[in-house]
């Protein structure tokens, strides 16, 4: 049995699954209890498990990330919600320099099971540093695993895997995707954690991208599809590590790559993409891997970001040069 | 610099100070058993010792860095046994005496600096005592969060009738948190200071104000008295002679006890100097005057305790004993160091993650075959490229 829900209501069903199952899971951030979260992704949490678990803070990125490793000394699984893409960065030392790497300082004796979640990216029309993609910087850092749903089936399993285990996650959450409903089975078991899926069959190009790009691609494989050109889509869903195995399947298939991204290209995770199919998949490759990135600029004033975020359009560009090859 | 407000029960001299002010915090001394007044003395003085073995294991290139700790060891020998059994100890870096206190063997800090680990010790076996934090003031926040912690855990386990389990001092946990000067402008500082404050968190913070960070001195920090930066946060503050063990003592033993109560945080700036180098990269004389070095060495925290402990009628036998100890602690940890082996390359790649990781298992295996194609005759030629 499915139903038709939104992502961030399908995140918020995920979220009560995990407090309800696990009396150590908290969740903390700023504006999450009370409110409900600036994007309500937490609404009614608080009435339904009470204030101390699902925890008002004050106003510092750097204390939420810094007091969750300590809760996570104490036993505690910790959710935290970073209110923006942008503001993530004062606490960025302390999931970098610390969480990252605590692990590995205790030799494998304390585990930090705390998941960080971040609404990400563009297509809201907001002001500065609420509409970035910053997921590469914590993609580069060892120690750390970076997910990012499509749909509001992943965002209800892919929450409470991401809390189970045992590693710190990165949890980015495609929040132009918020209100898009889809349908999701809450009975049937989920797949692999950090597995990439194939989401459509194709056999000319392969698309690859995570988050609110994967409808862009999918948009963009339906118009390829009007005019001949079969297209295989890959929904990423993982960051870090990277399930490879279906991509290099699909590219000794198709021989063309075209990664899209928003977050801009240069050292990206699309990057990083296109040098692995490379080397793995050199022989199987009929034309360069393309990427289709935001541009490597500052995000743009609202009015120009249908300028600079990759389209369907943009990304049948890329598909159009792959084939010319 | 000290004031009247400065907490002090023995003078510079080796005197208890009784007076209406210090009538606070004499009992926490009277009540104490001789045998643990003679560890205070004995700890200061192994751990000085050590300091010096370490510095010289580093100058003969045994350690790739040492950090002494000569001259703060009233600060932190007072306050590591004001700690109770099931207190928590969140260090900086400079702790090492109370890491002793608390169970740690202090060659696991040697092998740290050493560079056979970052660390790696249990706090489960080693008296609570956590790891290291090298990115100043970080751990202030851990320390928070952790206290968060302890008290969360009485507002979740609720009894059969819904009330809270009752609040137990003698039992209940505490978290001591040492941080410095220095550390007093980061914002993880202040970021603790807040939500220590929101949450009433049970924790005394115990800033160790040594006058300098490496080279700047405190009053580049600060132009306050770094005490008083607790009172605009809402946590009751105090500031103490840090080269008097006694006061450590008996000032970070009645606050923990305040902490435990459910009377929120603490926090405790203790006066006191680092005689030595910030490491043995660093070169004091650089930066600071060879009169301020002496005006401290004349309030030296170990020749004042012996001075009072005499005063109290401890003999030459004592004193003798404990430096042979200091001398046979001192041989033990040189003739440990030379042997320490390196680890194996495996450990670059262990406790990344808790759970299985295919990157770092792939290039794990990549270089180990990498290092054994050494010992073929086809050398590298067969190895797949790294993960």
């Amino acid at each position: 049995m499915t139903e038709n829900l939104p992502l961030a209501k399908a995140i918020n069903l995920g979220l009560a699954k995990a407090l309800a199952a696990d009396p150590k899971v908290l969740l903390m951030g700023e504006d999450i209890a009370t409110l409900g979260g600036v994007f309500r992704v937490t609404e009614g949490l608080k009435a339904e498990f009470g204030e101390n678990r699902v925890i008002d803070t004050p106003l510092a990125e750097s204390a939420i990330v810094g007091t969750a490793i300590g809760l996570a000394m104490r036993g505690y699984r910790p959710v935290c919600e970073i209110q923006f893409d942008g503001f993530i960065f004062p606490g960025f030392d302390q999931i970098t320099s610390q969480l990252a790497k605590l692990t590995y300082r205790h030799e494998g004796s304390q585990s930090f099971p705390i998941v960080i979640r971040v609404p990400y990216g563009g297509h809201i029309g907001a002001v500065e540093h609420h509409q970035e993609s910053p997921e590469a910087y914590f993609a580069h850092t060892p120690g750390l695993r970076v997910v990012s749903p499509a749909t509001p089936h992943d965002g209800y399993w892919m929450i409470q895997q991401a809390i189970a285990s045992n590693d710190p996650v990165m949890f980015f959450e495609p929040k132009s995707r918020y209100w898009q409903k889809g349908e999701v089975d809450r009975e049937t078991p989920p797949g692999a954690f950090q597995a990439s899926r194939v989401i459509r069959m194709g056999t000319e190009v392969t698309l690859v991208g995570h988050g609110a790009m994967v409808a862009a691609l999918l948009q963009a494989a339906d118009i390829a599809a009007s005019e001949g050109t079969s297209v295989e889509v890959i929904d990423l869903r993982s960051l870090s590590p990277i399930d490879y195995a279906p991509i290099i399947a699909s590219v000794q298939k198709t021989g063309r790559l075209v990664v899209a991204q928003e977050a801009p290209g240069h050292v990206s995770v699309g990057s990083e993409i296109a040098a692995t199919v490379a080397e793995r998949a050199f022989y199987s490759l009929e034309a360069p891997v393309m990427r289709v990135s935001g541009f490597d600029t500052p995000f743009p004033p609202a009015k120009l970001e249908g300028n600079y975020l990759p389209d369907a359009d943009r990304i049948l560009e890329a598909v159009d040069r792959a084939l010319a090859f | 610099m000290s004031s009247d407000a400065t907490v002090q029960l023995l003078t510079p001299d080796g005197k208890l100070v009784s007076d209406d002010r210090t009538s606070e915090y004499l009992p926490w001394i009277e009540k104490l058993p001789e045998s643990r007044l003679l560890d205070f003395h004995r700890q200061m003085v192994v751990m000085r010792r050590f300091d010096t073995e370490a510095g010289n294991l580093q100058r003969q290139g045994q350690l790739a860095l040492w950090i002494p700790s000569i001259g703060q060891e009233a600060a932190q020998v007072g306050s590591g046994y004001a700690a109770a059994p099931q207190d928590h100890l969140f260090p900086a870096y400079r702790e090492h005496v109370v890491g002793r206190i608390r169970g740690l063997d202090l060659m696991r800090i040697i092998e740290m600096l050493r560079g056979l680990s970052h660390g790696g010790w249990v706090p489960s076996e080693t008296g609570n005592f956590h790891l290291y934090t090298l990115v100043i003031g970080s751990q202030a926040l851990h320390a928070t969060g952790y206290a968060m912690g302890i008290a969360l855990d009485r507002l979740l386990d609720v009894s059969n009738d819904g009330a809270p389990t009752l609040r137990d001092p003698e039992k209940d946990a505490a978290v001591l948190v040492y941080f410095g000067d220095g550390a007093s402008s980061q914002g993880d500082v202040s970021e603790a200071f807040t939500f220590a404050a929101s949450y009433q968190t049970p924790q005394v913070f115990f800033l160790q104000n040594n006058h300098w960070a490496i080279s700047v001195p405190v009053e580049r920090q600060s132009r306050t008295p770094l005490y008083l930066r607790g009172t605009g946060f809402g946590i009751p503050s105090v500031q103490i002679d840090g080269n008097d063990v006694l006061a450590s003592y008996a000032v970070t033993s009645a606050n923990l006890l305040s902490a435990r109560s459910g009377e929120g945080p603490r926090l405790i700036e203790a006066l006191t100097y680092r005689m030595g180098a910030h490491t043995t990269s660093d070169d004091p004389t650089k930066y600071r005057e060879n009169e301020e070095v002496a005006y401290w060495g004349a309030r030296d925290p170990i020749a004042r305790y012996e001075a009072y402990l005499r005063g109290q009628g401890v003999g030459d036998d004592f004193f003798a004993e404990v430096a042979q100890e200091a001398e046979d602690v001192a041989a033990d940890a040189r003739a440990r160091t030379v042997l320490l082996q390196d680890p194996p390359t495996t450990k670059i790649f262990e406790h990344v993650y808790s759970d299985p990781h295919p990157l770092v298992d792939a290039q794990r295996d990549w270089l180990a075959a990498y290092e054994a194609s050494f010992d073929t005759a086809d050398g590298i030629a067969d190895l797949e490229g790294a993960p």
